[in-house]
């Protein structure tokens, strides 16, 4: 008799997409790019729903659909890198669909990052995960991906820095500056 | 040393000034669009075990649901449609989605019957839910026609048991299919109404508009 026997079924699988589809969108969005993340989403929730009725009750639901959005989204990478004229960059700019969404600027920027901090920076940051359960998700060691994660987001804050610098009215940083 | 949380170099106001950007809400049709996709996927690759719906009715807010054979269960917000999910997760599968396609014409068949141009469904139904003896009493009920009534007794007799006047009674109280499987024509004997899953005043409104009241 464990503490965890009152929860003796599944719930609906519609409560776990209620509950996560957003969180495992920004996950897509942030790995493979805001173009091809409702394919990374569909795929991931397919095979979620289909091995679901197998899952053990009292699982991490959130951890467990993360660990089927990296499988996925690996593959749509993969797909892409084999396709016969590669789109060399994530494009930079998303997409009008996506415009509705705020602060739109800051997923170019989490684009250009390298492949694994992309995912550190989801997993961590966007999803919660701690560092040693990433590392098995992504087979690494928890200190590669505690590195990944924060080089990801020093990445990120020196490019949001630059582009407001480029674009912004912004006032000159330095002081004493005539 | 607290070895779990050694500093991420940041601190948490930092992070998420960082990352607002990427933790602000998804917009509401983005989630509707990626939800259509899957069903209709979801429904192609045979992986909609249970699609499901509501409707809103003259008897309040009205939960459909079917599997691939056909209707399963006809829920009434009294019931709790939470507790009803839960219960259709645990006996049915837990493969259950929000997907109206599917319930398309048993939901324009009810809404008929409510505004009176209908007096027959013509839905193919799913009876898992409903065994034995309460299965033979709910079948039957389906030859008590439109506007008529019958005394739990009558239907007692009629399923072949004419002393299991209760066990009619339950028949109907565990009935999955209400509405559907017309448990709220059999009264008691005195014509008194008796009971009904969805509570009298439904009861008394579905006799009425059927004008067997």
């Amino acid at each position: 008799m464990s503490v965890f026997s009152v929860m003796e079924h599944l719930p609906p699988f519609e409560s776990t997409v209620a509950a996560h589809g957003a969180t495992v969108l920004r996950v897509c969005r942030a790995v493979v790019g805001h173009d091809d993340a409702d394919d990374a989403w569909s795929e991931t929730f397919l095979a979620a729903l289909k091995a679901y009725p197998s899952l053990a009750t009292g699982s991490n639901i959130e951890a467990w659909l993360v660990t089927i959005a990296h499988r996925k989204s690996l593959d749509i990478l993969r797909a892409r890198a084999r396709r016969p004229i590669p789109v060399a960059e994530m494009a930079d700019a998303p997409s009008p669909d996506h415009r509705s969404d705020a602060f739109h600027d800051l997923w170019p920027l989490v684009a250009r990052l390298p492949l694994k901090q992309r995912q550190a920076v989801a997993y961590h940051y966007i999803v919660g995960l701690p560092h040693p359960q990433i590392a098995e998700i992504v087979g690494a060691t928890p200190a590669a991906v505690r590195r990944a994660a924060s080089d990801g987001i020093a990445a990120l804050r020196r490019a949001r820095r630059d582009a407001r610098s480029e674009s912004g009215p912004q006032p000159p940083r330095e002081k004493g500056r005539s | 040393m607290t070895a779990d949380h050694p500093a991420d170099g940041l601190l948490e106001s930092d992070r998420l000034r960082e990352l607002d950007g990427l933790l602000e809400p998804i917009a509401e049709s983005t989630l509707s669009r990626l939800h259509a996709r899957l069903e209709a996927e979801a429904d192609n690759r045979e992986l909609l075990d249970v699609a499901v719906s509501t409707i809103d009715s003259p008897v309040g807010r009205i939960l459909l649901a079917a599997t691939e054979i056909g209707l399963v269960r006809v829920a009434f917000a009294i019931e709790d449609h939470d507790v009803v999910l839960e219960s259709l997760a645990a006996r049915v599968s837990p493969r259950i989605i929000q997907a109206p396609s599917r319930l398309e014409s048993a939901a324009r068949q009810i809404d008929d019957y409510f505004a009176g141009a209908r007096q027959q469904f013509e839905v193919p139904l799913d009876w898992q839910l409903s065994r034995g003896f309460r299965r033979q009493v709910l079948e039957h009920l389906n030859q008590i026609g439109y506007g008529h009534t019958e005394s739990y007794a009558a239907v007692a007799a009629a399923a072949g048991s004419p002393r299991a006047v209760r066990a009619v009674g339950s028949a109907c109280a565990t009935n999955p299919l209400p509405i559907v499987v017309p448990c709220h024509r059999v009264l008691r004997s005195d014509g008194a109404l008796g009971g009904y899953l969805g509570g009298l005043e439904a009861k008394r409104i579905l006799l009425g508009l059927e004008g067997a009241a």
